[in-house]
C-alpha cells in the first residue's frame, strides 16, 4: 500500500513523461485517461489472444469431458440417486476445470514481463485484476453453457423444481470460484510450483461456496424445498471475497 | 536458560498438573458417558486456546499489511503454528471422545467439518509460508490469513444449514455443568492459554534469531562482494 502511494507520487511529479513514454496515444483503448479504459483493454486483449489460441477453453473443456467420464465409472449415473449426486458432480467438475484454466491465468504476464512493467505504470491494479477475473469468469460460464447439455443427457436429469434459479446460481457459483482463483492465482505464482499451489489454496477457502452450490443445485434439480438460504449465503460471500480480493491485490501485485 | 523462563516454566507445569488433577480428580463423573467424558476438559479448552492463536495471527496480520513490521510477521507465523498444534489436538481428541460416546469415530457435522476445514485453511497459510521466497513471505501470508479468517463465518454457517450431532456450545447453552466441571475446564483453559504462551514465546525467539541469521548472511555475502 505505501509502495503504491509512493509510486503515484512520483508519477504525478512527472505526469508529461509518462503520458509520453508509456501510454501509446494511436491507440484510444491504452491510455491511462480512466479506470474502466484501462479494465476494457486488458480483458479485450485476453479475450482476442483466447479467441486466436483457444488453449483455456479446449484444455477446461476437455478435462471438464474426462470427469463427467471417470465420475460415470465411480457412480451409477443413471440410477435413482443420480439427481442428488448429480449437483456435485457437475459442480466438482466445474471446480476442477476451472482450476485448469485459472492457473493459466498469470503465466503469459510473467512470461512477458508485463507484471513488472503494470507494477510500474500508473494502470490502478485493481484494473488488471478485474478484467482477469471477468476473463476467468467468461470462459468458466462458456464451458458451463457447453458442459450442462452433456451432463443432462449422461446423466438423465430431468428439472424438478424452479429451473430459473439454476443461471443464478450458477452465475453466483462461478463468481464465487473465479474471483478467488483469480487472486489465489497471483499469490501462487510468486511461490514454488505453482501449479499445485493453487489448489491448495483455493479449495480450502472455496468449501463454503462450493456447498452452497451444491446444496442449491440439488435444491432445484430435486424441487424438496428452498433453495434461498444458500443463493443468500452465495451472493454474500462474492461480495465479501470480492471486497476483500479488491482491497488486497495491489499489496500482492507489489510484493517484492 | 536465564531464570525467568525457568520460573515461567515451572508456572506452566504447575498449572497444567493442576488442571489435570482438577480434571480427573476432582471433577464429579458424568452420569451418561462416564469417565470417558472427562477428555471435555482437554478437547475443549484446546479448542478455545487454538481460537484464541487464530484470532491473534489475524490481528497480527493486519496489523503487518497496515505497518509492515517484522515484528508483527514473526507474531504470525508463530500463533498459526501453535494455534495449528491445538487444533490438531481439538481433531484427534474429538474422536477419541466421540467413538465411545457416539458409536461412531467422525461424523459430517458442522462443528467437526467447521473445525476440520478451519485446519485445512490454517495448513494452506503454512504451506504458502514454507514455499514461498523469503522476500515476499509475509505479505501474501498476511493477505491469506485475512482470506482464512473472512472465511470462517461461511465455513460454520453453510455447515451448520446441515442438521448438527454435536452437542450445543457450551457456554450460553443451558449451562447444566457441575460447578466443579466448570472450574476444572477453566482451570484447564488457563493452563492451556499459558502453555500456549510459552510455546509461542519461544517459537517467537526462534523466528527473530533464525531472522538474525538470515541478515547476518546477506550482509556479509554484500560485504565480501564489495570492495575492502
Amino acid at each position: 500500500m505505501r509502495d503504491g502511494a509512493m509510486r503515484d507520487g512520483a508519477m504525478r511529479a512527472t505526469p508529461s513523461a509518462t503520458s509520453t513514454a508509456v501510454d501509446a496515444p494511436r491507440d484510444p483503448m491504452t491510455t491511462a485517461t480512466g479506470a474502466p479504459s484501462v479494465l476494457f483493454a486488458t480483458l479485450m486483449k485476453d479475450l482476442r489472444l483466447e479467441w486466436r489460441s483457444k488453449d483455456a477453453i479446449n484444455s477446461m473443456l476437455f478435462f471438464a469431458l474426462l470427469v463427467v467420464v471417470v465420475f460415470s465409472f465411480s457412480f451409477d449415473p443413471t440410477g435413482d440417486d443420480a439427481r442428488r449426486i448429480a449437483g456435485g458432480l457437475i459442480w466438482v467438475a466445474f471446480l476442477f476445470a476451472a482450476v485448469v484454466a485459472l492457473g493459466q491465468t498469470w503465466a503469459r504476464e510473467v512470461r512477458n514481463q508485463v507484471l513488472d512493467a503494470y507494477r510500474v505504470s500508473t494502470a490502478p491494479a485493481n484494473d488488471l485484476f478485474l478484467a482477469k477475473a471477468l476473463g476467468n469468469f467468461l470462459f468458466v460460464s462458456v464451458l458451463e453453457v457447453v458442459m450442462t447439455p452433456l451432463f443432462v443427457v449422461f446423466y438423465n436429469l430431468r428439472v424438478i423444481g424452479p429451473a430459473y434459479l439454476l443461471p443464478v446460481i450458477a452465475v453466483l457459483g462461478t463468481w464465487a470460484l473465479v474471483v478467488n482463483g483469480t487472486f489465489f492465482a497471483a499469490i501462487s505464482l510468486r511461490t514454488r510450483s505453482r501449479e499445485v499451489m493453487l489448489p491448495l489454496l483455493l479449495f480450502p477457502i472455496s468449501i463454503p461456496a462450493l456447498l452452497g452450490m451444491v446444496e442449491a443445485t440439488k435444491i432445484v434439480l430435486t424441487g424438496e424445498s428452498s433453495a434461498k438460504f444458500w443463493i443468500v449465503l452465495l451472493a454474500v460471500y462474492d461480495l465479501v471475497f470480492t471486497t476483500v480480493c479488491l482491497s488486497l491485490f495491489e499489496t500482492v501485485l507489489n510484493a517484492e | 536458560m536465564k531464570t525467568p523462563v525457568l520460573i515461567a516454566i515451572a508456572l506452566v507445569v504447575a498449572l497444567l498438573a493442576f488442571g489435570l488433577y482438577q480434571g480427573l480428580v476432582v471433577a464429579p463423573t458424568e452420569q451418561t458417558m462416564g469417565d470417558v467424558q472427562r477428555i471435555f476438559y482437554y478437547h475443549v479448552p484446546s479448542a478455545w486456546t487454538g481460537i484464541l492463536l487464530f484470532t491473534v495471527n489475524f490481528v497480527a496480520s493486519i496489523w503487518y499489511l497496515f505497518r509492515r513490521t517484522t515484528v508483527s510477521d514473526s507474531i504470525a507465523v508463530t500463533t498459526a503454528e501453535v494455534g495449528l498444534v491445538f487444533w490438531t489436538i481439538v481433531l484427534i481428541t474429538g474422536p477419541i471422545w466421540a467413538r465411545p460416546v457416539w458409536g461412531i469415530w467422525w461424523t459430517w457435522d458442522a462443528r467437526l467439518t467447521s473445525t476440520l476445514v478451519l485446519w485445512l485453511i490454517y495448513v494452506s497459510y503454512l504451506i504458502v509460508r514454507r514455499f514461498s521466497s523469503s522476500g515476499q513471505t509475509a505479505v501474501l501470508a498476511a493477505a491469506l490469513a485475512v482470506f482464512g479468517f473472512a472465511d470462517v463465518p461461511f465455513v460454520y454457517l453453510s455447515i451448520w444449514f446441515f442438521r448438527t450431532q454435536h452437542p450445543q456450545p457450551v457456554i450460553g447453552g443451558g449451562g447444566k455443568l457441575d460447578p466443579t466441571m466448570w472450574h476444572a475446564v477453566l482451570y484447564n483453559w488457563l493452563a492451556f492459554s499459558a502453555f500456549a504462551a510459552l510455546l509461542c514465546w519461544f517459537r517467537y525467539q526462534l523466528e527473530r534469531k533464525q531472522r538474525d541469521v538470515e541478515e547476518t548472511i546477506a550482509l556479509e555475502s554484500l560485504l565480501e562482494g564489495s570492495p575492502r
